[in-house]
């Protein structure tokens, strides 16, 4: 095993505190392919709460992993499917009727007449239709994309742990969490041994 | 170790198939790879990095400073606008658009190379994409907030610009939805909303490496809080990258739409020279060849001064030029074209109004924008002029300053002279004017260095997922099964793959 580089210790991390809880038990990989081969035998293992910490996404990692395909694009679609909606009734509302609703304040549409032109003028909606079936799908498929990933989320106890921080840079971890039914931190740890990590140690809890 | 790889037939035969019958993903034989002298993610971090955390070369305090004094005199010009009214413009009865406008679009265009790159050529696979991306995407909020600036500060009161939007109101007053002015609100602000979303999306996990990397305190601080904890889990990842897939999907026909939308303004309405069905076409093919022309101008001077050669190799750049010459053609197409349609149509005002384009009062106008878009870029033919580090700088300028003045000659043209020549007139720009597109630069300045100052500008996690050494399945590659530690010697990321 080749050594590392020191990593400067984080100034907050509570190295002096006995460990009551451990998050978990992280091991470290160099590169995408044995992260990939050490992904496939902890899925066939049978844990559940573990992931790969990775600083790009390897390609076919999530496969190995065994991760479901994400719903968002149908949560999208109900998006997008609102922004059309949102729009068109926008525009019938303001510029073809005179009806009153509440909304911040009692307002009334105005029946905009021009050129004789018929008042629900659908052609000449359609650009703003479309920006705002946009707007609406993009902003969701952003939002909830960090929303289903538990973001934002300012405090995680693996980002407390220095040696995780190469996690975004050329390092690859796997990370097998204590509530995993299946945990028990030395076989565990022994088992993590066998996938031939570089490095392996239990993450502080909180 | 070496036997991990070996060791795992399962994934081997379940992966190997798929990955040898698409070969789309596989570059061509013979390119030339797209990080140079580099073969560790390691290296790619600190590369980018670095900028973000070293003092920056004295070049950007000048810059900055110049910039930042552009900025000040912007905000002189704009404020003795707003005391006094757009008459301290050069304005007047028949030409009520002129720099304001010109501004508007020329922006709005320059907007349009980022979205491009970050998004068609995601769908495209072209993977070239990724070292470019990030701070063409950065551009495109910048000069999307230049170009909103104009309309807000041309609707005269400005203090009731909110009135553009349908906010619900005791005046029961709303926006005209069939009025393309008011498409153009929508169009645009949709636009920089989901620039700024694509683009805060992307730089995420490198904000988190920046954060990881960070020394002081405040570094960890700031960068922390703008990372929203992303910690590269794979789960993660997945729904990241399909996340990014759809706003990639998304943005691709609203880059298209957007431009489309402000030809509108024009195109809807019935002044010669601006009736034509050839425009939305027409301005996303310019807007598309001034955004790359903007790229360039940045790219060159931003990889020599932030020693960034290796990220933006002389590829990307050879690519970019092949991109502004295919649109410069296009636009050369369309100003032939519209000549063509001026004279078939046999309509006596629109064929008068192309003329005297041309030969009319406002000819050097035109001359300048012919010569600048579709002669100059031809030069980029010989691959000699495509690798010349001057001569794409010198010609992405002339590109710049030519789009510019496309804009100039179809509106103050077209305006100056309509139907009634008893209402022709003149317009002559006065130093507000002036001051103010000059200003609009530094404004777009001081946001682009500090973007290179201070945030990742290259899509650190992107380009290490294209480099050979990223590639899980080194065997596909011809490196033998389980030599793992063969993945960081240069013949497996050599120029082949």
């Amino acid at each position: 095993m080749t050594t590392m580089t020191p990593i400067p210790q984080r100034s907050s991390v509570r190295a002096t505190e006995t460990p009551t809880r451990i998050y978990g038990i992280m091991a470290e990989f160099e590169t995408p392919a044995q992260i990939t081969v050490a992904a496939t035998k902890v899925h066939a293992a049978g844990y559940r709460f573990w992931d790969c910490h990775v600083p790009f996404p390897v390609h076919g990692l999530d496969k190995a992993m065994g991760v479901k395909r994400t719903i968002l694009p149908f949560l999208v679609l109900g998006a997008g499917a609102t922004g059309t909606t949102v729009a068109f009734c926008l525009q019938a509302f303001t510029n073809a009727s005179s009806i009153s609703i509440w909304a911040l304040v009692w307002v009334s549409g105005y029946p905009f007449l021009i050129s004789g032109k018929p008042l629900m003028s659908v052609p000449a909606w359609i650009p703003v239709i479309f920006e705002l079936t946009v707007l609406f799908s993009a902003l969701s498929a952003a939002g909830l994309m960090l929303f289903l990933n538990g973001l934002p989320r300012l405090s995680h106890p693996l980002l407390q742990n220095s040696r995780f921080r190469r996690a975004t840079d050329d390092r690859f971890f796997v990370v097998i969490e204590a509530r995993d039914p299946k945990f028990l931190r030395s076989k565990t740890e022994a088992f993590l041994k066998t996938l031939g990590a570089k490095h392996i140690e239990a993450v502080e809890g909180l | 170790m070496a036997n991990l790889s070996a060791s795992a037939p399962g994934l081997q035969s379940a992966t190997k198939g798929f990955i040898e019958s698409d070969n789309t993903e596989q570059p061509t034989e013979g390119r030339a790879p797209l990080v140079l002298n580099m073969h560790k993610f390691g290296e790619v971090t600190h590369q980018v990095c670095r900028v973000a955390e070293n003092r920056p070369p004295l070049a950007w305090y000048i810059a900055f400073a110049i910039c930042l004094s552009m900025l000040g005199f912007l905000g002189f010009c704009v404020t003795y606008l707003i005391f006094t009214g757009v008459g301290v413009w050069g304005l007047n009865n028949p030409v009520m658009w002129a720099y304001d406008i010109t501004n508007f679009v020329f922006w709005v265009g320059i907007g349009h190379a980022g979205t491009l790159i970050s998004a068609i050529l995601f769908l495209f696979r072209q993977k070239w994409r990724t070292g470019i991306n990030r701070f063409a995407e950065a551009m495109t909020i910048f000069a999307v907030v230049c170009a909103g600036l104009f309309p807000g500060i041309h609707v005269g009161r400005v203090w009731f610009a909110y009135w553009l939007f349908p906010i619900p109101n005791s005046m029961d007053m709303w926006p005209q939805f069939r009025s393309p002015l008011l498409w153009d609100v929508f169009a645009v602000g949709t636009y920089f909303t989901v620039s700024l979303v694509f683009w805060y999306v992307g730089m995420i996990p490198d904000l988190a490496t920046l954060r990881d990397r960070a020394k002081g305190r405040f570094q960890q601080f700031a960068y922390g809080l703008a990372a929203i904890g992303w910690r590269g889990s794979m789960r993660h990842w997945h729904r990241y990258e399909v996340a990014y897939l759809l706003l990639a999907a998304l943005a691709t026909p609203l880059v298209l739409s957007v431009h489309s939308v402000v030809s509108f303004d024009f195109a809807v309405s019935q002044v010669p020279g601006w009736h034509t069905t050839i425009f939305p076409p027409y301005f996303v093919a310019g807007a598309i060849f001034s955004g790359f022309a903007m790229v360039v101008s940045l790219a060159v001077p931003a990889r020599q001064l932030f020693g960034l050669k290796d990220l933006i190799t002389m590829r990307h750049l050879d690519n970019m030029n092949k991109i502004i010459l295919l649109t410069g053609c296009m636009v050369g197409y369309a100003y032939s074209m519209e000549f063509f349609i001026a004279w078939y149509s046999g309509a006596m005002y629109e064929k008068f109004a192309f003329v005297n384009r041309a030969f009319g009062q406002y000819w050097w106008a035109y001359w300048i924008m012919v010569s600048c878009n579709v002669i100059t870029p031809q030069l980029f033919w010989f691959k000699r002029v495509r690798t010349s580090i001057p001569l794409m700088f010198i010609l992405s300028i002339f590109v710049n300053v030519g789009m510019w003045f496309e804009r100039f000659v179809i509106i103050v043209t077209s305006l100056a002279n309509d139907y009634l020549p008893s209402s022709w007139d003149q317009f002559v720009p006065t130093w507000v004017d002036i001051g103010t597109m000059v200003g609009a630069f530094g404004l777009f300045g001081v946001l682009f260095l500090l973007f290179c100052r201070y945030l990742p500008m290259i899509a650190i996690a992107e380009v290490k997922a294209i480099m050979p050494e990223a590639n899980p399945h080194p065997h596909d590659h011809g490196v033998p099964t389980g030599a793992v530690g063969a993945l960081h010697e240069p013949q497996s990321g050599g120029s082949s793959t």
